[in-house]
């Protein structure tokens, strides 16, 4: 065989391993999750917002604003009295519709006045993550395409009295979103826009902590038996369980130290893209209190410290550095899936099955935990926090089962191959 | 005094039988030398003694203490020397030793750097990273660190293994005066020369079995041999 050839067939089986082709797959099934999720929301948009409308003012602009909604959306509630509204509201939210717009009394004569015609719009917003507020945008370009039918009918009337920014412009807005039993006095976009630090910089800076971490303990473990310290350190008088601490502790400590320093970078790095410059959280009542970062923290360090478990555990089946990193894949993983999920979703959003998906992966809880305790969803994050723990603990208890076994050192698999190589030798 | 008990022990890996019902003592300050050919069953043997194996069956003791009930007991009295250690190779030679003594003396522990230093006799070298040593010195370390812990029982699976000549002569005359100072020795060889010349007892260890067990000279005399290599010989044929 050419010499060639031959080294790329050697070279090609050393690199087409699982661990090289599996993470592409998933990778790939991610992505396309990720494009089909894309899609939905696409449709979505085609379809009409489902609004309600309360009517005060019912003269010649007023009536521009109804005909576009009307064309444009589909009305589930139409009315001419503003006492209407919070019955206008609930059937908005029964009927899983968007928003209640309202024309305020004056807004025909406020515009030919020379005055911006009111517009309140009472916003129905379901989730904080990225696709959630995505479907609002809708209802912003009706808002836009309103503006702009106004705006054509004050030129084409030849109206004098009207000053020309009114005329390109001709209405105000207020908005309110009811998210979470709670009343904010913002679109659901610049509710979104202020929440990204939640939305995409918590969850990647602890995807990256898990996985680096993670890697730290199973490379650990690895190197352990590549350099056959494993033993010698097995036949030391220490406790089973302080070799297993010791090894997660240590990676702890890394791990946090690399959380402060990526937080620091991404934020930085965030707030180059932050829309809603000049808002504070804390005006809107969407801050975190001194509790709720403890409350964090604690969830973070727990899953720090089950992520870590789950990695020593891993750890144990290595048998060298190279499927180290094959084993590294599946924590990988379960980083990513509540990373991309707690990015562009809320939980409470979810489908039943997704709820408990991400419930479930014990890396999703302190991802999800600032965004429930500015809604005061403390449940979920106590709740979630217990889980990590039970799931902390019993993983730590079968690595210190592992340890205390053969199973360490031998592994019943490739001992049984070692010992039948080796009789078949010795006859 | 008898400072290991070893009866009737089996120790399987799945189907397969690795150690067949073994059993030996050793006396304090005795060297006991395991024989055998590569997959006898030899490093297993050890390995159970120094608790890193469950037993399927039998029962092994150091100085009174079960070594699968008590193991963290036997893990104070034990310092095990794998054929094929390494040590940590971030760490200078001292550096590992200190690691290593902190388990054994809180109080004692530079004494007892010093002593590992003085078995390892690495010159200016134990201040280097152990990733920088040859194989000899790693091994030299190695002694250094199983040997400075003063054991109740010294366990050396292949102790001169990668050793030239001179320090596996070096290393042979440390493994005799530890155990003249009362340490017991229990060493597995392959190499049947070295231990004709350093063990005070034998077994010969074939096939997970202990096929002839005795002093050296005994068993010469018994076989009409004139070394242990022709002693092991005549009982395996």
């Amino acid at each position: 065989m050419n010499a060639l050839v031959n080294i790329i067939k050697k070279e090609l089986k050393e690199l087409l391993t699982p661990a090289t082709i599996l993470p592409i797959i998933v990778i790939a099934i991610i992505f396309g999750s990720i494009g089909s999720s894309m899609e939905g929301i696409q449709e979505g948009l085609d379809e009409k917002p489902v609004l309600g409308v309360i009517n005060e003012d019912n003269r010649s602009l007023s009536k521009i604003v109804t005909s576009i909604l009307e064309n444009e959306s589909e009305i589930i509630f139409i009315s001419s009295d503003i006492a209407d509204k919070q019955y206008g509201l609930e059937q908005v939210k029964q009927q899983d519709g968007m928003a209640l717009i309202v024309i305020n009394k004056n807004f025909s004569t406020d515009i030919l006045s020379d005055t911006r015609g009111g517009l309140e719009v009472y916003w129905i917003m379901k989730g904080a993550g990225l696709f959630d507020t995505i479907s609002s945008g809708v209802v912003e370009q009706l808002i836009t395409s309103i503006n702009r039918e106004i705006s054509k009918n004050l030129i084409e009337t030849n109206n004098k009295t009207v000053n020309a920014s009114i005329a390109l412009w001709p209405t105000s807005r207020i908005d309110t979103t009811y998210f979470k039993d709670r009343e904010i006095k913002l679109s659901p976009g610049a509710i979104s826009s202020m929440l990204s630090s939640q939305s995409m910089l918590i969850p990647i800076v602890i995807m990256m902590i898990i996985i680096m971490a993670g890697n730290m303990v199973i490379s650990s473990m690895a190197m352990e038996k590549e350099n056959k310290t494993l033993e010698t350190l097995l036949t030391l008088p220490v406790k089973r369980t302080h070799i297993v601490t010791g090894k997660i502790v240590a990676s702890a400590i890394i791990g946090l130290l690399f959380a402060v320093v990526y937080m620091f970078g991404m934020s930085r790095y965030l707030q180059g893209f932050q829309m809603s410059e000049g808002l504070n959280l804390a005006d809107f009542d969407l801050a975190l209190n001194s509790s709720d970062f403890l409350l964090i923290g604690i969830s973070l360090f727990i899953t720090l410290i089950a992520a870590l478990a789950l990695c020593m555990l891993l750890g144990t089946m290595a048998k060298n550095y190279k499927s180290a990193q094959t084993l590294t894949f599946p924590v990988t993983m379960l980083a990513m899936i509540p990373m991309f999920v707690t990015m562009f979703a809320d939980f409470d959003t979810l489908p039943l099955t997704l709820k408990g998906l991400l419930f479930a992966i014990p890396f999703s809880h302190p991802m999800m935990a600032s965004r429930a305790l500015i809604f005061n969803d403390y449940v979920l994050v106590i709740g979630g926090t217990i889980y990590v723990l039970i799931f902390a603990i019993v993983t730590i208890s079968i690595v210190v089962w592992v340890f205390k076994t053969d199973r360490l050192l031998t592994g019943s698999t490739r001992a049984k191959k070692l010992f039948s190589f080796k009789k078949r030798r010795y006859k | 005094m008898t400072t290991v008990e070893v009866k009737n022990l089996v120790k399987n890996y799945g189907e397969t039988k690795a150690v067949k019902g073994i059993s030996f003592t050793i006396d304090k300050g005795e060297i006991f030398g395991l024989i055998g050919p590569n997959g006898a069953g030899k490093t297993t043997a050890l390995r159970v003694i120094s608790t890193l194996l469950q037993i399927n069956s039998g029962e092994v003791r150091i100085m009174e203490y079960d070594v699968e009930k008590k193991s963290e007991e036997v893990r104070k009295l034990i310092s095990y020397l794998p054929e094929d250690a390494g040590a940590y190779k971030t760490l200078t030679g001292r550096g590992y030793l200190t690691f290593i003594a902190n388990f054994f003396a809180e109080k004692n522990t530079r004494k007892m750097v010093e002593k590992g230093i003085e078995i390892a006799d690495l010159g200016e070298r134990i201040d280097d990273k152990v990733d920088t040593y040859s194989k000899g010195m790693k091994r030299r370390l190695l002694v250094g660190r199983a040997l400075m812990t003063d054991p109740k029982l010294a366990i050396l699976d292949e102790p001169t293994s990668g050793l030239d000549v001179i320090n596996a002569q070096e290393v042979r005359k440390i493994i005799k005066a530890i155990a003249e100072k009362g340490t017991t020795v229990l060493l597995s060889s392959h190499n049947m020369l070295e231990v004709e010349y350093m063990c005070d007892r034998i077994a010969l260890i074939a096939e997970g079995i202990i096929v002839e067990k005795g002093k050296p000279k005994a068993l010469m005399e018994k076989y009409n041999a004139n070394n242990i290599e022709e002693v092991f010989t005549k009982v395996v044929s």
